[in-house]
């Protein structure tokens, strides 16, 4: 484990708010570290910060509204307070970032393969058939049909599991380094979340790429995380491997979190099964 | 009898894409039967484009569909005189995903749970105001939440708001779409818990559409699955549809995710129980 360096370092972030009534702090403390290959889940209630922590890990939040302190190292280079050119270069090249709506994620005035191929080619120095060239191959590999029919549509004219995949297929194309995917299978339904989640999985298999996986929902913390860190009211109060965190819950609210789970009836049958 | 009946229904969607070409029809229902009985739950399952959606909206009297009848409490929905249509407006009443968009955000809390009961009540105020602070804190709300804004209030909120606009008339049913999916998971079972006590505390039906098979088994009594507009299998036994052979059903069984990390990818559920069984 040690040998791996982190890709991704958070050190004592803190994010305020910025109000007439002074700072109001919305995240405390925040400690992260993202390995190569690995998942990190962050879980927590809605309003507990997870994403306004991924925000500030890609500079997103607006300096004059958001305090936002503390240390963001990606390879060593500090992220926290860098001149906006420079952080353009690194959002989408090195982390990219998967949205919960991919309805809109994307412009809906312009082709996916339009959006695409611009991706591409702002951090890259690929020219235009290439640039398609790689969208291609890129959606092929994320078992999307017809790619190059694809590339001629529009997003409203795919559905959300299918628009989820493109997005993907987009933040892989770059192999950026660390992904952070924010409730990407929330506003998908059933097939599509199985599907987006293992595509995920061969992602970080396949490219060693790091990823932050925020998301509410238990059973996809179960099906991709290594270490699950739990958030509440701006605090990480537990962090540990995903098995041990199911298992032997620390935290008082860990536990109220894992007893919120539908109990299913074959659960029972499973257990004897597996172990 | 059942309290409502779904016969036969057929709809579909048409667009005439042009002027010179022939119209599209895109049908999405075709024969749909169901009944729910007085004082239970269906929970409503399938994956998106099954047509979930449309079946709640022909049930609750927006939809006209094409050929087929909606049966409640003994009368055709969509053949019924003014005066009947009025009671049933008032029998039958809904709940949506979005919480938000369900409310108009310029009314607080107050006049949102109050229109029902001003269409229909005869209400002086002060009955009135007693009546929705009673009908906040059925939701688990207080009454100082009446001069609250939509914004000031979180998604799970606002979400019982709109289930106590439902409750205000006493309805026989309600009719549940994906009301509790864009809420987070503790939310989530809260909210269930709070329909569940509702259901036994008033003798109210069900009809709870939703994708996710989890939130569907914890309320339902019996449970329908829909593929492509058409009923796949009903289940009276809602465990049955873990041993389902039916390709739809085990299709939506299967991307099932696991509910530890233990049984993550050769986790899917049928294919464990396959293996159990044999």
């Amino acid at each position: 484990m040690h040998t791996q360096p982190n890709v991704l370092q958070v050190d004592n972030l803190n994010i305020a708010a910025k109000s007439s009534r002074g700072a109001l702090p919305l995240v405390r403390n925040v400690n992260l570290e993202l390995t190569p290959g690995k998942v990190l889940g962050l879980i927590g209630e809605s309003g507990s910060g997870k994403t306004v922590t991924s925000m500030a890990l890609m500079q997103l939040l607006d300096q004059r509204a958001m305090q936002v302190q503390g240390n963001i190292q990606l390879h060593g280079q500090e992220l926290n307070g860098m001149p906006t050119k420079a952080m353009r270069a690194i959002r989408g090249k090195e982390i990219g970032f998967i949205m919960q709506n991919p309805m809109n994620a994307f412009t809906p005035v312009y082709t996916i393969g339009n959006q695409f191929v611009e991706t591409i080619r702002t951090h890259t120095g690929l020219g235009k058939k290439q640039a398609v060239e790689l969208a291609i191959a890129s959606l092929e590999s994320m078992n999307l049909e017809e790619p190059a029919k694809l590339m001629k549509k529009y997003p409203f004219q795919l559905s959300g599991g299918m628009l989820q995949r493109v997005m993907i297929a987009i933040s892989m194309s770059l192999r950026p380094a660390v992904v952070i995917a924010d409730e990407p299978t929330t506003a998908l339904d059933v097939t599509n979340q199985l599907q987006v989640l293992k595509e995920l999985d061969r992602l970080r298999t396949e490219c060693g790429t790091a990823i932050l996986l925020i998301s509410h929902d238990l059973g996809v913390i179960s099906q991709l995380a290594d270490e699950v860190a739990v958030m509440r009211r701006g605090e990480i109060v537990e962090q540990a491997e995903v098995c041990d965190l199911f298992d032997r819950p620390q935290h008082e609210y860990t536990k109220k979190l894992l007893q919120a789970r539908p109990v299913m009836p074959f659960t029972d049958s499973l257990n004897r099964l597996v172990i | 009898m059942s309290l409502l009946e779904v016969k036969e229904i057929t709809h579909s969607y048409g667009a005439s894409r042009s002027f010179w070409r022939k119209k599209e029809v895109k049908p999405v229902l075709s024969s749909v039967s169901l009944a729910i009985e007085e004082g239970t739950c269906l929970g409503l399952l399938g994956s998106s484009g099954a047509g979930k959606s449309t079946l709640g909206k022909v049930i609750l009297g927006l939809e006209k569909p094409q050929q087929g009848q909606v049966i409640f409490q003994g009368q055709d929905v969509y053949a019924m005189d003014a005066k009947s249509r009025q009671q049933m407006r008032r029998n039958l009443q809904v709940v949506f995903q979005d919480s938000y968009s369900s409310v108009n955000p310029r009314l607080t809390a107050e006049k949102i749970i109050a229109e029902p009961l001003e269409n229909y009540e005869k209400l002086s105020a002060g009955e009135q105001s007693r009546a929705i602070a009673s009908l906040l804190e059925q939701v688990g709300l207080s009454s100082s939440d009446m001069k609250k804004y939509p914004r000031e209030f979180s998604g799970g909120q606002l979400q019982r708001i709109n289930i106590a606009r439902a409750l205000a008339l006493k309805p026989k049913m309600i009719v549940l779409d994906e009301s509790v999916s864009s809420l987070d998971m503790v939310t989530q079972t809260t909210i269930l818990e709070l329909l569940q006590d509702l259901k036994t505390r008033y003798g109210l039906s069900y009809l709870f559409i939703t994708h996710d098979i989890r939130a569907a088994y914890a309320i339902s009594d019996a449970m329908a699955i829909m593929h492509k507009g058409q009923i796949a299998e009903v289940f009276q036994d809602k465990d049955a549809v873990f041993t389902s052979q039916q390709p739809a059903v085990k299709n939506l069984v299967d991307a099932m995710l696991p509910e530890h990390p233990r049984y993550r990818n050769a986790a899917a559920p049928t294919e464990a129980k396959k293996l159990f069984s044999r």
